[in-house]
Order: C-alpha cells, then structure tokens, then sequence
C-alpha cells in the first residue's frame, strides 16, 4: 500500500483527465486555475475523442443544453462569461401548459438568466454553423488554462508502481499521479476501471428522450420566443417535458421511467404541445433524435488513491441542471486534490460530503417529483396550480409561493431543499388549497372556460380569465 | 454598436442607469458585454470613479453591506450586464470558498488601485501647498 504522506499533488506531477465533457473541462480549468494560485505546476493531459466541430452524434454529448440560472451567475463570478457565439438564446420566462390554460413566470427585469445552448454544434443536418459548441467552448478555456487536449479515446488503465498507466488509441501509455474519469454514463469507460479492482460502482441511469426541430430564428422568435415551455399533464410515466427554444432550432426534451414511442406520441398529440408548435411543423419528422441515459442514482465510491470520479460518472442531480452538479463536482475534487491530496482518505473526507449533499438533496427531489405525479393525474390539481401562479403573476408585489416554487422547480436554479422547504410553509398550503376548492367547484359547475392561447415571445393572449382569481 | 439581445443578461442602451447612487441593492452585476462608467453625484455635479469593462463585477459592496449603493452605474455606448443574486452567490460561497477568489482578487485590485491614486492625490495636494507657501512667504 502507498503511504498516504506521498499521494500529494508536487511540482511536475502529471494529471490525466478522461473524459472532455463540462465535467472534464470544469476540472481541468480549477485544478490548474487553484495550482497557479499557489504556485503549483502541474502537467494535465485531457483525453477527449470528439470532434466538436461536427454537427450530429459525432460532435455532440446528448443533453437538453440548459445552463441554470445558478450556474450562469456562479461562471460570471468565476470569470467564465458564456458569450453569445456560444449560447443560441437566453431564457428570460418559463411557460407552464396544461389543459386549463399556460402561465407565465419570467424573471424580474425580463433578465435572460437562462442559457439554451448546444453541447455539440448543432443537430445532424445543421444548415448553417451559426454558433459554436458549449462542450467546445468549455475545452478551450480548460485548454488556455494549460490543459494539453488529447484527441484519442483510452484504451486501457492500469496501476504501475503505485500510479496510474493511462493509454490512448494509438499512443503510449502515460504514467500519472492522478486520474479524473468523467466520461458519463453514456459510455462504456466505466469497463476500463475493472481491472484496478476499486470498489466503484457506477451509477444507476434511465432512457430520456430529446428531439431536435427545425423552425428556423423568425418562427421560433414568433411563437415559442425566448421562454422554455414545461407541460403539466397527465401522461403517465412522464416526470418532465419541455421544449427549448435555441437559435434555429427547438429541442423537445422527455425526462421519466421508461420513456419509449407510445409516451412520445401521446405528448406530441396533446392539444399543449400543438397550441405552442407551428401548425405546418411535422412533429413527426425532427432533425435529429437521440435517447441519451441520465443518472439517477449516484455511482458507489467515486474515488480511491489517485483516482476520483466526476460529473454523471460520480453524483449528478436528479433531473435537472446537470451541467451545475458537474461544476460542483468537478471543483470540488479540484479543491480536494489541490488543497488535501489525491488518496482514497481525501476523497473521502473532503470530496464525498459534497456528493452526499446532491444525493440528499435528490431525495427530496424524488419526493417533490412524486407529489407533482399526484398533481398531475388530477384536472383540479392541475387546474389548481395555475390559477395560484397566474394569480401571483399578475400582483405586482406580494410573495410569489407557487411561482417560486414552479420557477425554481423548472430551471434547477435552487436546490430541492429550499423548494421542499417552501412548499411546507403554511400560507403555501392555505392559499394552494383555497386554489384546489375553487377548481373543483369550477369543475363540478362546468365553468370551464378555453385555454389560454400562445402569443409572441410566448406569452398566453389575455382572452381568458381561466386561470384568474 | 450592435449587442446581440439573445445573449445572457440584459441589454442596457446607451446612458441608462443601472443602478443610482442611494439606491438599495441586493445583488452584484457583472458586465457580459461593453463599458460602463460608475461616478458619484456630489452637491449637482458627477465625478467619475471608474470605467468598468466585459468580465468587471459593479456594485459588489450590495453582497455584504446592507447600505445603499455608494455610487451610480451608467452605460457606455450599450451593455449586456448579468444579475448576480447575493442569497445565491453567499450560499455558494458558503459550500465552496473558492468562488471568492475572483471577487477577493478583483476587491484587492481595486484597493491598490485606490492605494495608488491616493498617492497621486497626496502628491498634488502637496505640491499645491507647497507652491501656496512660495507664493506667500513661509509663516513666521
């Protein structure tokens, strides 16, 4: 066994990161970034075998490409400014729709706090390379901090002599100090590690379901504007859907257990889904379609001496804001290897409270996510929900429950915690069941009136008064 | 100059007020995009502080004093500018330390910056007394 004294980042000792995706370059960028702050040099190699530049499958990490409102903010105080050759559209409103009508919750000051992005350039069939890619745009910061960019997939890890051999396709294998895997769960890295027999075990996933549209910058501009737009429906098995207005295209995104045609179909068919999409759109036909799997259990000791790993190789959250869990992740272990060192009792101690926090946190989001099933399966519920948001977006001042809690439910900005929290707080309840009697009593009477309809920038015509007080 | 109304943040045209001196304030902004120019408004007449430019934090002091902005924000040509929500930032800061490397960076600049134009002003209020006591003569 290696004793723990020496498993500590020196002068020239060399790094390998596998894997180049937001997980990969984040950690690239801080540990250098913390190494030069103490005056550290490190050599960092970064194995990442896409190609960036090429639209489709070959170029791209398959993802919703949502930047959270956190993340946005927390990049802008670290120095990472995400610029608009990079980011398709900012995202200044979410729109909820089901069938009783769409509510619309924007950001104080119209503020576009939201980045839709690509991670790759764009879908298969891209028309015309407008923007650049995030993962892309990401590589080069990690790559102008001093990380030495490898365009070769591993082929093989192994322990020599206490260290790490890492081989590229094609290449001789390197000899490093330490080893940071965040190739993710959509690929069969994890198989390279078998052999150092860790007592890693990787992460639970499940199928989503994401589809690229082409409408083009006018038509997305005039109907789906520059608002994401969720679905509160009753279809069973979907936890999550949303359409993503980016430059010229809109990506429709299915997140749940299961997700298979028959779920697809049935919300393509849903009157919310067409009141939102051009009419002359073929749902049927998009540009691109892929069924990335997400992690939705963490992986089981992420770290051992000289190795650690990150992003949705390690803890992610659940659902949502993936890329802001990787950041978390990845500078945690940065900070770790730093500032500790690099063996499994590091890790341990300084790494894994932060993943145990995302963990405890999706707890509770298990629960919320069950509780807005409950909603969903329940036309008074549903209706309930609106109408108390609806309500609160027209005041202009008073606390804002349900919105905040929808708001913050929708863009991953705030941990499950503080959404939990809010939702327990008595004037929530008061006001959320006064909204359920009333819908019911609405109901029961046959006082339902039309569903709101989408207007430019998304934003529901004032026609109805259906989800009013 | 042209501002792409797609990116992060918000688009401030040219002379808008981002934030007014007096004003109460519960965030930080950082500039995405342009110029913008902070000055304090003394007695009718503006004295201008400070050109802040893309990647520059403005009204930082909103994340820990619950004091009105000391100064005033002002754009130059346009800007994007982005929020940055001081419950945010501190419950980041209190998970991860290192993200107030930048901000403690960027305040000790400003602070040496500030070292050095009292120096300046030291030099000059100087050097105006000194010539004030050749033109009238050394007390006796």
């Amino acid at each position: 066994m290696t004793d723990p004294t020496q498993l500590k980042l020196q002068d020239g000792s060399r790094v390998a990161v596998i894997g180049g995706g937001p997980a990969g370059s984040f950690f690239a960028y801080f540990l250098l970034d913390m190494a030069q702050r103490i005056g550290l040099e490190l050599h960092l190699d970064l194995f990442e075998p896409r190609d960036y530049t090429v639209p489709g499958p070959t170029g791209c990490n398959m993802c919703g490409g949502i930047i959270s409102e956190s993340l946005v903010q927390m990049l802008a105080t670290e120095g990472i400014n995400l610029p608009t050759t990079v980011v398709q559209r900012g995202i200044s409103a979410y729109l909820m729709h089901s069938d009783s009508g769409s509510v619309r919750i924007g950001t104080p000051l119209e503020e576009k706090r939201i980045g839709a992005v690509y991670r790759g350039p764009g879908p298969k069939g891209l028309k015309e390379a407008k923007w650049g890619s995030f993962d892309g745009h990401l590589l080069s910061l990690a790559a102008t901090k001093g990380a030495n960019v490898v365009r070769g997939r591993v082929e093989e890890v192994s322990r020599r002599d206490g260290r790490l051999a890492v081989k590229a396709r094609g290449g001789e294998p390197g000899i490093y100090d330490l080893v940071a895997v965040t190739t993710g769960v959509n690929s069969a890295a994890h198989r390279l590690f078998e052999g150092l027999e860790l007592e890693y075990r990787p992460p639970r996933a499940t199928k989503t379901m994401i589809r690229e549209y082409y409408l083009g910058e006018e038509k997305i501009a005039r109907t789906l504007g520059s608002a994401m737009h969720v679905f509160l429906l009753n279809l069973p098995r979907l936890e999550f859907a949303a359409i993503i207005p980016k430059g010229d295209y809109a990506t429709l995104c299915l997140l749940g257990e299961e997700i298979d045609d028959e779920l697809l179909h049935a919300l393509l068919g849903s009157p919310e889904v067409k009141r939102i999409m051009p009419p002359d759109l073929p749902l049927d036909q998009p540009a691109c379609q892929c069924q990335p799997r997400i992690n939705v259990q963490g992986a089981v000791q992420p770290f051992a001496d000289r190795i650690v790993f990150i992003g949705d190789s390690g803890v992610t959250r659940l659902y949502k804001d993936g890329i802001g869990a990787a950041y978390r992740s990845a500078k945690s272990a940065a900070a770790t290897a730093i500032f500790q060192g690099v063996s499994a009792a590091d890790f341990r101690r300084h790494y894994l409270p932060a993943l145990r926090a995302i963990e405890k946190d999706n707890m509770l989001g298990k629960l919320i996510f069950w509780v807005t099933g409950q909603i969903q399966k329940h036309s008074f519920a549903r209706r309930a929900v609106l109408r108390m948001a609806a309500a609160e977006q027209r005041r202009a001042s008073g606390r804002r429950w349900m919105s905040t809690v929808l708001w913050d439910m929708f863009t991953g900005s705030a941990p499950y915690r503080e959404i939990f929290l809010r939702t327990v707080h008595p004037a929530f309840w008061a006001r959320f069941l006064w909204e359920n009697l009333v819908a019911i009593l609405e109901l029961a009477l046959g006082r339902i009136r039309p569903a709101s309809r989408i207007g430019a920038d998304g934003i529901p015509q004032p026609t109805t008064r259906s989800a009013s007080e | 100059m042209g501002m792409n109304a797609s990116g992060l943040g918000k688009v401030y045209g040219d002379g808008e007020i981002i934030f007014r001196q007096g004003d109460s304030g519960d965030c930080m902004y950082v500039i995405q995009e342009g110029k913008v120019e902070v000055f304090l408004e003394q007695e009718g007449k503006e004295v201008s502080l400070k050109l802040c430019r893309e990647g520059e934090f403005l009204g930082e002091m909103a994340l820990f004093y619950r004091e009105p902005h000391p100064a005033s924000a002002r754009v130059l040509g346009n800007a994007r500018v982005l929020t940055v929500e001081k419950k945010n930032f501190l419950r980041r800061i209190q998970e991860d330390p290192t993200i107030a490397f930048r901000l403690v960076q960027t305040l000790s600049q400003r602070i040496k910056e500030l070292g050095e134009e009292v120096a300046v002003l030291n030099r000059v209020v100087q050097e105006c007394l000194d010539e004030q006591l050749r033109s009238h003569g050394s007390p006796s």
